[in-house]
């Protein structure tokens, strides 16, 4: 496929901020909307103020309002990439009703830029904090108070709001949860976040800098080795470095160690929600055992310190090879017993089928990413399609179902356990052999590049900006529960409101890595 | 059902023997960080330009606070002058006590546990309420796992509750975020007193990663009154359960 207006680019590839498109706003929106009918996703969608990329303009006030606004477009059947960008002074007009998925990027253009776009239709903010670039003539931008904005309320004399957090019953991390329902009835469920904001984004201006790699392993703690990942692979492709097969294979190991821990975790999680609770203790104690074989890697179970810019930080000898090889033998019998137990059980399934269910329709135009995406029996996995470390030798199979409910949700994570066990093992079988890190260098300038890698909720997207001193003019993060926290919404329509608890950990979305 | 009890003999019981016997921690386990003078070199500062969160100063005074156990110092460090133990105990009551002029195992204070009257409250049933004020879930998750079966907190009489109003207590993680801050005073204003508050991870000592962001508010000392700091990024399990047993009296 060829998008004439697009610049294509493959996952990990530099090219000159120069070389992206830039076009009028019309063609921008109208390419942009074409595409997306024809198959493709967005991936990102972000503004940089133009003077940030183009120091020789001098005339400040003029410039500061000018906001260039570049869209990252995936197409993941063919593993291509497409890039354009416009300018945008003011407003423009809306992507999101041509194109829903827009929705969530355009509240966030919004809410850090003041960029209008006209005609959305839920123009909130997402995060509540001051917009960047505040100025005397920007009106709309105003300093937003935590939790006060304009909630949707449905009017009718039975119907009533269910408002919940930002301080939830268990222990998890705050957000705001509005049910507007009749009686258990849910008719629609918003969700307004925010809270878990700590500024990352305009930190990473300038860098990198010795807490680069800090806040890229806690903007989202349980996604660390994924976003070090992402992180690295920008890094290392801007600065022309390539890494050695030891330590590719290190950061695969580590990536679906990740993927295991949280999967065995949520499904522990799920039977918990069901009240089925051989599962839940099982699962809570085997998703230990496998964060405590990432901390036999690098001493912390997280996987902290371990990924960094030219490789990881610790390397693997025989008997640390032998001891994951069995450990993790020990723990994939285990949790098969503990897992399967859930599809044998009536009860459990009962609860599980029908639960929140999206159609694969909603899935696609959302845009959403990862096991919620798949669940919907969408194939798209970073790993298979945008393949890049050791995924580019060694291939992991796809996992789909096709019901898209909490059922599905857990199976595919069930099968995504599976196939995670059997790459680990095979990597481990076949050791390359050399250094585990590389020299690095310093960033080319004036560059931009985009990084995929298929964290265990989805889709991470990285894209990097430099500067003509090879400083990061503009990071962009974006975490897959960034697309996906609609689709929990989405999930809850028409369900009882007593099922909240079970779609929530079915998806179980990250609230610091979307609110970075 | 058959099935189900089959598979529960084939779990086994799972519990640590802890307090009794302390489960053996990774090889690569980064605790007390400890650092002999002798070897360093006169004027040397690599360690100090490489630590993220200015946890090493001057005299290499390291502040466990501040501290991500990182290793980024004694990557720096010439002639390992830096390494870290295996000691998983590091909870203190007081902000200063987390400072270490001198980090050695042979300096390592254990916390004292709180007055006779407050253990009689609080030392057999002790209810606490978590709060993540934007905390990254590695603090969180760690937490949490104190109730699996593996370290069973129930069984030392200390359990997280879902309400405020049923809570002796508050343990706080996350660097504080400025949108979290009337939800976190809110929660705190709930719990009855006499209430303690224990806080959880260097983002809620300190800031951790975001010291100074304007978006942040350097964690929980600003806003509330803290009786346990338990440093990490983030601290063990065994860590957290460690501090909390010790301000019970329970160790
Ligand atoms: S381990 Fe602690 S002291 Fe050392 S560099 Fe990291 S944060 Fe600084
Ligand atoms: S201290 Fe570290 S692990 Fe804990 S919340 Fe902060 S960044 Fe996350």
């Amino acid at each position: 496929m060829s998008l004439p207006a697009f610049k294509t680019l493959r996952n990990c590839q530099t090219i000159a901020i120069d070389d992206v498109p830039l076009v009028d706003t019309t063609v921008f929106r109208n390419s942009i909307i074409t595409a997306v009918e024809g198959g493709s996703r967005i991936c990102a969608l972000f503004g940089v103020p133009r003077d940030r990329l183009d120091p020789q303009v001098f005339s400040k006030q003029l410039s500061r309002a000018v906001i260039r606004v570049f869209a990252v477009l995936a197409h993941d059947r063919e593993g291509t990439l497409f890039i354009i960008s416009t300018d945008i002074r003011g407003s423009y007009a809306a992507l999101t009703p041509d194109c829903p998925q827009a929705h969530w990027f355009e509240r966030e253009l919004f809410e850090q830029w003041g960029v209008v776009p006209e005609g959305h239709p839920w123009l909130k903010p997402i995060r509540f904090h001051k917009t960047y670039n505040k100025t005397e003539d920007q009106t709309n931008a105003r300093e937003s108070m935590i939790g006060i904005t304009d909630f949707f309320r449905l009017e009718g004399s039975e119907i009533h709001d269910v408002a919940v957090g930002p301080v939830h019953a268990g222990i998890i991390e705050p957000g705001h949860f509005r049910f507007q329902c009749h009686g258990e009835y849910v008719y629609h469920l918003e969700i307004s976040l925010g809270y878990q904001h700590r500024g990352i984004e305009p930190a990473l201006i300038g860098g990198p800098t010795k807490r680069t790699l800090h806040y890229m392993e806690t903007l989202a703690g349980d996604t660390t080795i994924g976003h070090a990942m992402a992180f690295s692979h920008l890094m290392e492709t801007i600065m022309g470095v390539s890494v050695t097969p030891r330590a590719k294979t290190i950061r695969g190991i580590a990536l679906e160690l990740e993927r295991l821990a949280n999967h065995i975790g949520d499904l522990g999680a799920l039977a918990g929600d069901v009240g089925f609770l051989p599962t839940a203790s099982y699962c809570g104690r085997i998703r230990g055992d496998v964060l405590n074989l990432t901390a036999l890697l690098c001493g912390n179970r997280f996987g902290r310190s371990l990924v960094l810019p030219g490789g990881v930080a610790f390397d693997l000898d025989n008997t640390l090879v032998q001891q994951l090889k069995d450990r993790l033998r020990a723990a994939f019998s285990e949790v098969s017993a503990a897992v399967n137990l859930l599809w044998d059980t009536p009860s459990v399934m009962a609860r599980f089928e029908n639960a929140g269910r999206i159609s694969k329709e909603t899935a696609k135009s959302l845009g959403l990413v990862g096991p919620a995406a798949r669940a919907c029996d969408i194939v798209r996995d970073a790993r298979y399609d945008f393949p890049a470390g050791i995924f580019r030798f060694s291939q992991i199979p796809v996992s789909t179902w096709d019901t898209g409910d909490v059922f599905a949700r857990a199976y595919v994570r069930w099968l995504e356990i599976q196939r995670s066990v059997t790459f680990i093992q095979n990597q481990l079988e076949m050791w390359p052999e050399g250094k585990t890190e590389t020299e690095i260098k310093n960033l080319a300038a004036n560059s931009l590049a985009v990084s995929l890698v298929e964290g265990w909720r989805g889709g991470i997207c990285h894209v990097a900006l430099t500067d003509s001193r090879g400083l990061f003019s503009h990071y962009k993060i974006i975490d897959p529960s960034f697309h996906n926290w609609m689709g929990l919404a989405m999930a809850l329509r028409n369900q009882q409101i007593s099922d909240f608890p079970l779609c929530n950990k079915s998806f179980n979305l990250s609230y610091c890595g979307h609110d970075l | 059902m058959i099935n189900v009890l089959l598979k529960t003999l084939n779990q086994k019981n799972r519990t640590i023997d802890y307090p009794k016997s302390t489960p053996v921690l990774p090889e690569r386990f980064r605790g007390l960080p400890v650092i002999d003078r002798a070897k360093c070199i006169a004027n040397c500062k690599l360690c100090i330009e490489a630590c993220p969160t200015d946890a090493l100063t001057d005299g290499l005074k390291i502040d466990l606070g501040r501290c991500l156990f990182c290793n980024k110092c004694l990557s720096a460090c010439h002639t390992g002058a830096i390494s870290f133990s295996q000691e998983h105990r590091l909870a203190a009551r007081t902000r200063e006590d987390l400072v270490l002029k001198d980090s050695s195992l042979n300096s390592l204070k254990l916390i004292e546990s709180l007055d006779k009257e407050s253990r009689r409250l609080f030392g057999r049933s002790f209810k606490l309420r978590q709060v993540s004020a934007g905390g990254c879930n590695a603090c969180e998750a760690d937490t949490n796992v104190l109730s699996t079966v593996v370290y069973d907190l129930g069984r030392f009489g200390v359990q997280f509750v879902a309400s405020p109003r049923h809570a002796d207590g508050l343990l706080i993680t996350g660097p504080v975020s400025r949108n979290m801050r009337l939800a976190l005073e809110k929660t705190y204003e709930a719990v009855p007193a006499p209430k303690l508050v224990i806080v959880v991870g260097s983002c809620a000592i300190s800031g951790g990663p975001y010291i100074d962001h304007p978006e942040v508010l350097n964690g929980v000392d600003p806003v509330l009154p803290v009786d346990l700091y338990i440093p990490g990024c983030p601290p063990h399990p065994l860590t957290i359960l460690d501090g909390v047993l010790r301000l019970l009296g329970r160790l």
